[in-house]
């Protein structure tokens, strides 16, 4: 039974690593060209694909078989439905018709799921507290991820009969009621009271809505959820805002909605008819579409793009690396004529000679791989620590990085160890 | 008691073409060189002495004629089966040592089993015989560097040994020791002749010469005489053996 490894190759391994300890110095830096193209491949992927699991995951909390149209307001817009500097009211955005429309005729839609949000404050005895009022449906927790922590949230009832009641994120509740239980308490908002009936918590609480229109990037901790009918009914379609000393007022029926998919695939035939039917009902464009499917591919895209870049300078700096490899080892073949003239003197093939100074330049190529490996995968932790990135290192560029370092060894040391086994016997050995 | 060449040279010519020019290095040599014999090449420089030698030693082809190494017609090899020729028939030693100096003494002696593939822990116990054998068994760890001129090339000579060679070739063996180191070297192959080694030496000392059983000397890439040298071969029969030498 022979050996897993050959002891032949074993041994001349070692010779290999011996020869090459003659010199560690240039050694040591004929390495460097490779370890620094294999920790930039891991590295830089590394920090790529962190960036981009980043941007992906706050699409895919959108959901990929979810559609999402908010109502904007376009600056332009602001003189068409009111005259005068002071005091207008502007009129946009999505309707329950649309609402309505939309559930009729796209096919391949399972939910629609509306909102409105205000700005207010909220108040519980003599604490008051800037939230968002969000007038929705009961299939919010489902559609937008919630978890419900104590009681329960909106309901149909609720819905039917313009409930005054409401649930709170925690991070409100806690702001609010000091050490006291929320559930059954009042709730004050303008004009109206609320009462607490559920305590919830959105998912991903401190990030902000990646969005623009009505909720400009406001956290989404403080939020108060009303039943939709409660929040027609109370608050009026108008919402008056103050900014910068004057005074905005806005008709808004709905500021998202979210059409909820069977399936990823019907997302793709639905968005075109969306699109035709908004464009039919709306003179101007006073909503956006969002399609986080779109956008997943539209990251993936990117990602393959960056990937195709880096794997380019990768390989450049690869490249590079193994020139200075085989630059090295000609210099070396040189150097050692007179040995390879012994050698085979002494019973070497040229076979034999090609092997030694092929497993040489591997050593060196290998050798740097596996301290570019190393500097490769610390690098990123490093970056984590200090700049606060996200980075993944994926087993595949470790792989890939370190396959091609060995491959460099190979190719590039092809040609010098050739050469090496071509000279001439008794010219080698007469070589001083 | 004659015995049956192991060598057999017919009619050898070396031209190395230059192109403009064309040196004849060997004009057509015929040789015969008995088993166990002690030959030594002598001449002028440029004579053809190190051509001749390179070709016995199957580093280099003739251009014309015929080669026999013990009975195998060897002058039309390819590169491979020379390879294999020099490393199981032939033990060399060269006037620069021609160690490698990267490789302990041990190793040094190894490398000839090393390209038959011999493992050094195989065969540690032979190559350290050898390197006792030249008196050199308490210096296994040096390299070369660490070692005198005659101390090397008694290395050397230890390596020609340990493949257990047909015939050793040597090309001015003495040409870098000085005198003393030069005489205990060809003291050593005195008594690997007087073992039953077959011995070829290219040199340019007439003392050197004296030693042989034979001496051939060579002029203008012809072999210019060829003498025998009756006393050498009867003090040689009186000399130790080797395995003698080695205690
Ligand atoms: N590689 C070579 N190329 C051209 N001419 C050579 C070569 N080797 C030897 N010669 C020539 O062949 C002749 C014999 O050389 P050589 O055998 O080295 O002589 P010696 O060893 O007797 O001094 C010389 O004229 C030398 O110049
Ligand atoms: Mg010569």
């Amino acid at each position: 039974m022979k050996p897993l490894i050959p002891i032949a190759l074993v041994r001349i391994v070692q010779l290999g690593v011996k020869s090459l300890l003659l010199h560690k110095m240039r050694s040591a830096l004929t390495m460097l060209g490779i370890i620094f193209g294999v920790c930039s491949v891991i590295a830089m992927l590394a920090i790529g694909e962190g960036a981009s699991h980043e941007a992906q995951e706050a699409i895919k909390k959108l959901g990929s078989s979810n559609v999402i149209i908010r109502s904007v307001k376009r600056t332009a817009d602001n003189s068409s439905s009111g005259q005068g500097k002071r005091s207008f009211v502007a009129e946009y955005g999505l309707t329950y018709r649309d609402a309505a429309r939309l559930q009729a005729t796209i096919p391949g839609i399972r939910r629609v799921l509306p909102l409105r949000i205000m700005r207010d404050d909220v108040r519980f005895s003599s604490i008051s507290h800037p939230c968002q009022v969000i007038g929705t449906h009961p299939l919010y927790p489902e559609i937008n991820g919630v978890d419900l922590l104590a009681g329960r949230f909106l309901t149909e009832t609720d819905e039917r009969y313009q409930n005054n009641i409401c649930a709170i994120t925690l991070s409100l509740a806690e702001s609010l009621f000091t050490g006291q239980n929320p559930l059954e308490q009042e709730v004050k908002i303008g004009a109206n009271y609320f009462r607490v009936v559920g305590i919830v918590r959105e998912r991903g609480t401190e990030q902000k809505r990646p969005q623009s229109g009505a909720t400009e990037g406001q956290t989404i901790d403080a939020n108060v959820y009303i039943p939709l009918s409660a929040a027609r009914n109370r608050f009026g379609e108008v919402i008056f805002r103050r900014s910068a000393g004057s005074f905005e007022a806005e008709k808004v029926e709905l500021h998202q909605l979210t059409l909820q998919f069977e399936n990823p695939e019907s997302v793709e035939t639905a968005v075109p008819l969306i699109q035709r039917l908004l464009e039919r009902f709306h003179e101007r464009k006073d909503y956006e579409l969002v399609v986080p499917l779109e956008l997943l591919r539209q990251a993936e895209r990117t990602k393959r793009i960056f990937n195709v870049v880096l794997g380019s300078i990768a390989a450049i700096s690869l490249l590079v690396g193994g020139i200075g490899i085989m630059n090295i080892m000609l210099a070396t073949v040189t150097e050692r004529t007179r040995e390879i003239g012994i050698r085979r003197a002494l019973g070497a093939k040229k076979k034999d000679i090609t092997t030694q100074f092929l497993v040489e330049t591997i050593v060196l190529s290998v050798g740097g791989g596996l301290i570019g490996v190393a500097v490769g995968v610390i690098t990123p932790l490093l970056v984590e620590q200090v700049a606060g990135m996200k980075t993944i290192i994926t087993w595949w560029s470790v792989v890939v990085a370190f396959g091609i370092s060995a491959l460099v060894g190979v190719v590039f040391g092809l040609y010098p160890a050739r050469r090496a086994a071509d000279l001439d016997p008794i010219e080698a050995l007469r070589h001083t | 008691m004659k015995s049956q060449p192991i060598i057999q040279l017919q009619g050898l010519t070396k031209t190395y073409d230059l192109g403009e020019i064309q040196v004849h290095a060997l004009r057509g040599v015929n040789l015969d060189i008995e088993a166990g014999s002690y030959v030594a090449i002598m001449g002028a420089s440029g004579s053809g002495k190190s051509t001749l030698l390179n070709i016995l030693g199957c580093l280099d082809r003739p251009t014309s004629g015929r080669y026999w190494l013990g009975g195998d017609d060897v002058s039309t090899l390819e590169d491979d089966a020379l390879s294999i020729i020099r490393g199981q028939r032939l033990g060399f030693i060269f006037q620069s040592y021609n160690l490698i100096d990267q490789l302990t003494v041990v190793e040094n002696i190894h490398v000839p089993l090393f390209y038959q593939g011999r493992d050094l822990e195989q065969c540690w116990d032979e190559c350290v015989k050898f390197a006792e054998l030249v008196g050199l068994g308490d210096r296994l760890d040096h390299r070369p560097k660490q070692l005198s001129g005659g101390q090397q090339q008694r290395v050397a000579i230890a390596r020609s040994l340990v493949n257990n060679p047909l015939m050793i070739l040597a090309d001015e063996p003495t040409g870098n020791l000085d005198s003393q180191t030069g005489r205990e070297v060809l003291e050593v192959l005195d008594r690997l002749n007087a073992a039953g080694k077959t011995i070829v030496l290219v040199t340019h000392g007439e003392e050197v010469a004296t030693r042989a059983h034979r001496v051939v000397r060579m002029k203008d890439g012809f072999v210019d005489s060829d003498v025998l040298n009756r006393k050498t071969i009867s003090t040689a029969a009186t000399a130790r053996p080797v395995a003698a030498a080695a205690r």
